[in-house]
Parts: structure tokens; C-alpha cells; sequence
């Protein structure tokens, strides 16, 4: 295995084709939880967090369950439920055995079945025909790169709070204007991993 | 309500996008060309009709605290049969779709017609109902890949239009396009309704009924 084909993996996930801003995943938490930062460095984390069991728990099932028994379209379903269950299994542990862990990411996890970052993160992983190595590579790439949006986002967004726009603007049209100028500088890392490692 | 007033509202009142902000993911991503944007909209209809049909028939026999996974993987299997669907007749959407074909199943507005709607009405209202917030969506990401389109590639539907073909802004068919033409729509539709959409938009988890059902009410 090459190191430098993971860092190429880990580098174009976070800044290249970041999810949010240039593949357009998760955009629901990412502009109804980027008011405050706080709450945005909890959903950034629990997206992260989920977002590395998911795909260590699917990718095996994946490749030594569904591949070699021609069930590869099964893949929808039984990530979604794997999801859903892994979920679950988190939030009852860590109330219970992490409580103070619990009470800053606990209320996000529940957001997290149905959060289309999480669920495209492991469909990514199977369709770039990925290594276990990569895979996990690629989500916490994926998971770094959302919280670094949400956490650069809702430094914007707490200024663009107290400015004063047009009354139709106001709101949702101003955030989305926000993250447009966002997304144009991220375009300006495209080049930059091949140029670097290439 | 009058099956007429449920087929209008998820259209136009509630519509999913525009006055929901729900479904944003596909909303943006797929709305670079418009038959993109048409071949989601009516698969995801396609969706929304099977889901809302069998959870309404259903709606008795589902018991109330597990009716999450229930809905969850019932969306699930629907998707992938209309993936497989996809695969097999309109190939080249399937390709132009990739990741987003799949993610239906995570879609909010799916989830949201079978929480607030299917679930408490008969079969053939979650028909009209289904049928209507799929064509409000459709009309939604049609309308954003429009302005996408024209600006970015200088045509419509492929086809070039005459003079805008040679000075396209391909800012527009990239992301950041996406999140101003979006943004644009949004501030046209709140300036001539003075307001009155706003009100619902608010935008994110808040009105995202998903985490509503999920049982905190919301992340913030």
C-alpha cells in the first residue's frame, strides 16, 4: 500500500471535491446548524465520527458479503440499515458510558440516519472501488472536510447575521450568496493535489 | 381538503423547494442541465408515489414506535427499484445521476409526505398528494437547472441559444453557480410574495420534519 496514494485520497476529500461546498452533500445540517459556532464544531464532529464507523462497517460488508454474491444492488437498502442500526448502537452506548460526550454531540446523532453525507460517503467508498485503508482515508477526508466548511461557515454567518440586506435577501438568499463565495474559493484548490503529489 | 387543493399545494403553497427548503442535495447538485433536473424530479415522483401508496395501505398495520426503520427501509427498496429501473431503460441518466440516484432514499421530502401525509390519510389522497409535491420538486429543480443552464451552457434543454452559446458563464454550471442561481429564486419568490414564503423557509433541521420525527425536535 502507498502512503502517498492515502494523503492524494485524504487531501482532494477535504479541500478538492469537498462535499459540501462542491459536491452539494449534506447541505440541509449545514445551513440549519451553521447559526451559532458551537453547535457547528458538535455537528461537524458527529457527522466525522458517524460518517468513520459507517464506513468501516459497510465497506467489509460490501466487499465479503454483496460483491462476491452478485448482491451488489442490494447496497441502498442494507447500507441505509446498517446506518440507521449503527446509529442507534452509538447514541445508547454513549449515553451511557460517555455522558458528557453525550450531552455536547448526543442531540446531532439521531440527524445523522438521514443525513445524505453520511450515506453518500459510504456509496463513495464502494463505487471508487476503494481499499479498507481508503476507505477510511477517504471518510475521515469526507468528515474533516464538512466540519472545516461548517466551522468556516458559521464564522461567516455569525458577521453576515448583523448585516443589513434588502428584506428579500434576508435570511436563506444571504446564506446561500455566503456560501457561493465560499464554494468559488475552494474551486481554487482544484490542481492542487495533482500539482503537489503528482 | 378537495383532491384538487392537495394536488395544488405541494406544487405551489408548499412547494418542497422554494417555500420548504427541503431536498436541497439533489436540488442543487443535479440542476446543471434541465434534463438532469427533469430525470430527477420524476424519479423521485416515482419514489414519492410508491412510498406514500404503501405506507397509506399500511398505515394501520405499522405500529407507531417503530414506524421510523419501517419508513426507512421501505423507502430503501423503493429507490433501488427505481435505480434499477433507471439502469435499465434510461441509461444515460443513470450515469449523469450517479451518487444522487441512490441518496433519494435520504431525501427529506420523501420521508416528510410519508410522516406528515401517508400516514394519516387514505390511499388514493397519498396518490395525489405524492403526485403533487414530486411535480412541485420537479418544477422546482427545473426552474433552478433553467437559470443554470441558460447562463452556464447557453442552451436549454441542449439546445443552444443563439448569441448566449458563445458568452456562457460557466461559473453557473459549476457549484458555486448553483448555490447563487438557488439563492436568486428564493429572494425573486420572497420579494413577490412580500414576504409570506418566507415565512415557512426558514431553513435547515428546523423545518426539515425528519428530525422533527426523530424526537428532538431540531439541532439548534
Amino acid at each position: 500500500m502507498d502512503f502517498s496514494s492515502l494523503i492524494i485520497i485524504m487531501m482532494s476529500a477535504v479541500l478538492v471535491n469537498n462535499f459540501v461546498l462542491i459536491q452539494f452533500l449534506g447541505i440541509c445540517p449545514f445551513l440549519g446548524v451553521s447559526k451559532k459556532l458551537d453547535s457547528a464544531i458538535g455537528m461537524g464532529l458527529a457527522v466525522l465520527f458517524v460518517m468513520m464507523i459507517a464506513s468501516a462497517a459497510t465497506w467489509p460488508i460490501y466487499a465479503l458479503l454483496l460483491a462476491p454474491n452478485g448482491l451488489g444492488y442490494l447496497q441502498t437498502i442494507v447500507f441505509i440499515v446498517i446506518i440507521a442500526a449503527l446509529v442507534q448502537l452509538v447514541e445508547i452506548t454513549m449515553k451511557r458510558f460517555m455522558p458528557a460526550l453525550y450531552k455536547n454531540l448526543g442531540i446531532f446523532l439521531p440527524l445523522m440516519t438521514t443525513n445524505c453525507a453520511v450515506f453518500a460517503a459510504t456509496l463513495l467508498n464502494v463505487s471508487a472501488q476503494y481499499n479498507y485503508a481508503e476507505a477510511m482515508t477517504n471518510a475521515f477526508g469526507a468528515g474533516a472536510g464538512f466540519l472545516l466548511a461548517m466551522v468556516i461557515f458559521a464564522g461567516i454567518r455569525e458577521h453576515t447575521e448583523n448585516a443589513d440586506p434588502p428584506a428579500c435577501i434576508k435570511g436563506l438568499p444571504l446564506a446561500l450568496f455566503s456560501v457561493a463565495i465560499l464554494a468559488m474559493a475552494f474551486m481554487g484548490f482544484g490542481g492542487v493535489v495533482e500539482n503537489l503529489f503528482g | 381538503m378537495s383532491r384538487y387543493a392537495i394536488l395544488i399545494k405541494g406544487i405551489a403553497k408548499e412547494n418542497p423547494v422554494f417555500v420548504l427548503a427541503l431536498g436541497l442535495c439533489p436540488a442543487l447538485a443535479v440542476s446543471s442541465l434541465v434534463s438532469n433536473a427533469l430525470g430527477m424530479g420524476l424519479a423521485t415522483t416515482l419514489v414519492l408515489i410508491g412510498t406514500n401508496t404503501v405506507i397509506s395501505i399500511l398505515r394501520n398495520v405499522i405500529p407507531d414506535k417503530v414506524r421510523i426503520p419501517c419508513y426507512i427501509v421501505l423507502i430503501a427498496g423503493l429507490v433501488s427499484i427505481v435505480q434499477m429501473l433507471v439502469q435499465a431503460f434510461v441509461y444515460p441518466l443513470y450515469l449523469a445521476l450517479g451518487i444522487f440516484l441512490p441518496l433519494i432514499t435520504v431525501n427529506c421530502i420523501v420521508f416528510a409526505r410519508a410522516e406528515l401525509f401517508a400516514k394519516k390519510n387514505k390511499p388514493f389522497d397519498s396518490i395525489i398528494d405524492a403526485i403533487g409535491t414530486g411535480l412541485g420538486f420537479t418544477a422546482a429543480l427545473v426552474a433552478i437547472a433553467t437559470v443554470r443552464e441558460v447562463l452556464g451552457h447557453g442552451s436549454w434543454f441542449g439546445i443552444p441559444i443563439p448569441g448566449l452559446a458563445e458568452n456562457s458563464i460557466s461559473l453557473f454550471s459549476m457549484a458555486p453557480g448553483g448555490f447563487i442561481a438557488f439563492g436568486l429564486i428564493i429572494a425573486v419568490i420572497s420579494k413577490i410574495s412580500k414576504g409570506r414564503a418566507a415565512k415557512l423557509k426558514e431553513s435547515g433541521c428546523a423545518s426539515c420534519p425528519s428530525c422533527a420525527a426523530c424526537g428532538k425536535g431540531g439541532a439548534e
